[in-house]
């Protein structure tokens, strides 16, 4: 302990920052442990979709994919969700420059988008299991309606969260709280769309060409 | 229509779901009730709820967050150890003609709720609360990066372990082994409640754990103190690090598989069943690639604990710091890819098992090099023998075994012959409780002066010391022996009597680990005792060589007054040896996160969700979730949520502590 308290600069040594500013409390580190949160929700859907690969041909003598998906109408609701991700890129700059009502504007778009594909997804799942193609059905449908509804599970929490930011900007206006909410919510929906257009190829397209 | 009616209000409730014709459930009702209502009592009578309230339920403090998750993982390690000794005093008894004294429904539940409680609700709380507790401190923040998720996360792994410990009163518990094997634990063969309180009470404590894994890594990663790069980061903090990544990316798994599970018992899918195309292996494949990956994420921290007591206790740098941290790194990769080896059996072929063991194997060289390092770090130093590093010795004693038996097992072939053999459960019993348990009590007894300003009794911390070093081998010698002479696990009773003398040695050890457990709580009554003469005034009772002991004990709610600078690893070290002096003036007031009872909320609606839906009690589950998600939301209408210590209270803490050096000097 002794041999280095001889150092003749220790008066040189900085132990503290007096007048450093505080510590922030959660406010730089709220991206990254949405970011880290995202990843651990991949990996869920990861899980639903291994999942569905492994029983995907488990017809057990029901319908198969070609029998039950309407590929238009699918397609229509993958434009629609895409059109989302569009439209909340639109409020994205609106927001930077704190321009409230363009802001609001967009959100509300994007949220009418998104509850559209979910009413398409909601038609679409009432009309299977009216034909016979419920998820008891067999494990292919099973594994369909799972791995489909957890993603419309999560675009509705999605629809949710953007109600509460527009009460909130109109509460609260623009300032950094707020804005890093919408930075957040921004990532999640762009995130289900990424997940989307993997449900859209490897459990619809795919499904019908085999 | 009364039928219908008390069946709509209570589900499949009825008075038969309580256990009155068990006398053994019965009488540890009414133990627990009288202890349970003395202590509500006891704590209205001194009116402590509300100080409870304010203090601790709904802080956002890391440190008493991080108590409360120690009391609670102690308390149901009490639970989990008395299951224990019901197995241990069945098997000795149970042979020939004598049917022990559990029937089969109880014993099964019996080792259900043993391996699900001291993974769930023992291990993984001790390790969470120990992270909560020392790292912030370790890294010199005044908090985690999310402290009212850290709230929350807690009262999720509390409620999670509530509903488990309902089933005790309340209907049944699982029987279907600690991970809830598909398709037993389907409805075809489980139609009770059983499986459904398992399910919902992990999967409430599952989301608190990865909440609180997230939360950790953001803190390690953003909130570090000015100096203190990567390679300058303890090696606690790192273990702390690893283990929190892997959590997080193996929880989703256990969630998925949980949730699918789910969805085969309430809606009637089709994943795991025989049927209908269902594919039960998947489920133990999603499970094991949480449940390899879980021992890790258990372990590692306990080999940060004992790097830092080893370090400490030799008055030594650790030896090889850089190559333990890529050790911790690269056992965090492999952990991943070896999960296989839980089920060579299930007939993958000779080329996935010869991956899966290889892959296995290789981990023994990453974990041999950690042991080699302690034993660098302890050779020619000045090595004191207090209790912290003793618990070290005894874990590398005994860790070294259990990593043995696990390479044996990592062999397909040989694993043909041991899987699900007493052997096997003889080998995870050695790497946990050798590795993870003795760490835990190593770091209980380390950071507890920090925590609470005076030692552990050391003569009862020597009581706990022996009893469970001699006790872990008296009990768990024996079941070596007869698993590899081929015994099943979860048998509740033997035909052959000559198996017999080492089934009660096993029950003795036992008991002697019972010793180890009341010299443990002894250890902490009888320190509470003699706290004056245990006291620690200096805040460095061990002569530490991190951040943790620069500031008093217990530290202040702020932690430091003053962020500290950091220029070496082994920061407090190093400001010691370069003549470091505490600023005595020039406080400024600090920006601290406020207390909120939302958590608590939060985690008592999850609770009444689960209940709700474990007993098809559809009207409470539904109310129970909408009101959670008017809470949730409601929550974040509240922009309240910080204040300032204003800089004359920094002051007044610091100058009593200032005093307090005064008289030690």
């Amino acid at each position: 302990m002794t041999d280095r308290a001889l150092n003749t600069q220790e008066s040189a040594i900085t132990w503290h920052h007096l007048d450093q500013e505080d510590h922030d409390h959660g406010g730089g580190a709220t991206i990254l442990g949405f970011w880290i949160y995202l990843m651990s929700d991949a990996l869920i859907f990861a899980s639903l979709f291994a999942m569905f690969g492994v029983v995907s041909t488990s017809y057990a003598g029901g319908p198969v994919p070609r029998q039950i998906f309407d590929i238009p109408l699918v397609a229509l609701n993958t434009a629609l969700l895409l059109a989302s991700s569009i439209t909340f890129g639109q409020a994205i700059p609106h927001m930077e420059a704190g321009r409230l009502s363009s802001t609001r504007r967009w959100l509300a778009v994007t949220g009418l988008l998104g509850a559209a594909f979910v009413g398409v997804e909601l038609y679409e799942f009432a009309h299977l299991i009216a034909e016979g193609a419920g998820p008891q059905r067999s494990a292919f449908l099973s594994a369909f309606f799972t791995l489909v509804g957890t993603h419309g599970a999560h675009v509705t929490v999605g629809l949710i969260w953007i109600a509460v930011m527009l009460v909130q900007i109109g509460q609260n206006g623009l300032n950094g709280e707020i804005k890093r909410r919408i930075v957040c919510l921004s990532m999640f929906w762009h995130f289900l769309d990424i997940i989307w257009i993997g449900v859209f190829n490897f459990v619809y397209l795919y499904g019908v060409i085999r | 229509m009364t039928d219908t009616l008390i069946k709509t209000i209570f589900g499949r409730l009825g008075l038969e779901s309580f256990p009155i014709h068990e006398p053994i459930l019965l009488g540890t009702f009414i133990v627990v009730a009288l202890l349970g209502l003395s202590i509500v009592g006891a704590i209205a009578y001194f009116r402590l709820w509300g100080y409870l309230w304010r203090e601790w339920f709904t802080s956002v403090d890391h440190k008493k967050i991080g108590i409360m998750y120690v009391i609670l993982g102690i308390i149901m390690l009490l639970r989990g150890f008395a299951d224990a000794l019901m197995m241990r005093a069945q098997q000795a008894i149970a042979f020939g003609g004598n049917e022990g004294y559990l029937p089969a429904h109880h014993y099964d539940q019996i080792f259900t709720a043993h391996g699900t409680i001291m993974i769930f609700f023992v291990a993984i709380p001790l390790v969470v609360g120990l992270i909560n507790y020392v790292m912030p401190l370790q890294i010199g923040a005044r908090d985690v990066a999310f402290p009212f998720l850290n709230n929350l996360s807690f009262w999720l792994t509390a409620a999670g372990a509530a509903l488990t410990m309902l089933s005790l009163f309340v209907g049944e518990f699982a029987r279907t082994g600690w991970l809830s094997y598909a398709p037993l634990a389907g409805l075809d063969y489980s139609p009770d409640t059983g499986v459904d309180y398992y399910l919902w009470s992990l999967q409430i404590a599952g989301v608190g754990t990865t909440l609180s894994a997230i939360n950790m890594v953001a803190t390690i990663v953003k909130m570090r103190a000015p100096g203190m790069t990567m390679m300058k980061l303890p090696v606690f903090c790192w273990t702390a690090l690893c283990s929190n990544v892997l959590a997080i990316a193996i929880f989703p798994a256990l969630t998925a598989a949980f949730f699918l599970l789910m969805m085969d018992r309430y809606v009637g899918t089709n994943f795991f069943t025989n049927d209908r195309g269902g594919a039960p292996m998947m489920y133990w494949n999603m499970v094991w690639i949480w449940g390899h990956p879980e021992v890790y994420v258990l372990v590692l921290p306990a080999f940060g604990i004992y790097s830092e007591i080893t370090s400490t206790f030799t008055g030594k740098r650790l030896f090889g710091y850089s190559s333990m941290v890529y050790a911790t790194v690269v056992i965090t990769i492999l952990s991943y890819l070896v999960w296989l080896h839980h089920f060579f059996t299930m007939g993958a072929g000779p080329a996935v098992n010869s991956f899966f063991g290889i892959a296995t194997m290789v981990i023994s060289i990453p974990t041999g090099a950690k042991i080699f390092n302690w034993l660098f770090t302890m050779y020619r130093g000045n090595i004191r023998f207090e209790l912290p590093m003793m618990w070290v010795v005894a874990f590398m004693l005994t860790f070294v075994v259990g990593g043995m038996t696990g390479v044996l097992l990592a062999i397909p072939p040989a694993d043909f012959v041991l899987h699900n053999s007493l052997f096997l459960v003889a080998h995870f019993h050695n790497v946990i409780i050798g590795g993870v348990v003795f760490g835990l009590f190593a770091a209980i007894v380390y950071w507890f002066p920090k925590a609470f300003g005076f030692k552990l009794d050391p003569f009862w911390g020597k009581v706990a010391f022996w009893g469970w070093v001699i006790g872990y081998w008296v009990a768990w010698t024996p079941i070596y022996v007869v698993g590899l002479m081929g015994t099943a696990r979860r048998v509740r009773h033997f035909d052959d009597p000559s198996f017999q003398p080492y089934f009660v040695i096993a029950a003795i050890g036992a008991l002697i680990i019972l010793v180890g457990i009341l010299g443990f709580v002894m250890s902490i009554v009888m320190g509470f005792v003699k706290r004056e003469k245990l006291r620690d005034t200096t805040g460095d009772p061990w002569d530490g060589r991190t951040l943790e002991w620069s500031t008093t004990s217990p530290p202040p709610a702020y932690n430091f007054a003053f962020t500290p600078v950091v220029h070496d690893l082994d920061a407090w070290y190093d400001m010691k040896a370069r003549g470091y002096e505490r600023p005595a003036s020039g406080y400024r007031p600090i920006h601290m996160p406020k207390n909120t009872s939302a958590g608590v909320i939060i985690a008592g609606l999850s609770f009444t969700l689960g209940f709700g839906m474990v007993w098809y009690m559809w009207w409470l589950a539904a109310l129970s979730f909408i009101a959670l998600m008017i809470v949730a939301v409601g929550h974040t209408f509240n922009f309240k949520r910080d204040f300032y210590i204003p800089a004359d209270e920094v002051a007044r803490t610091e100058s009593k502590r200032q005093r307090l050096l005064g008289m030690e000097a």
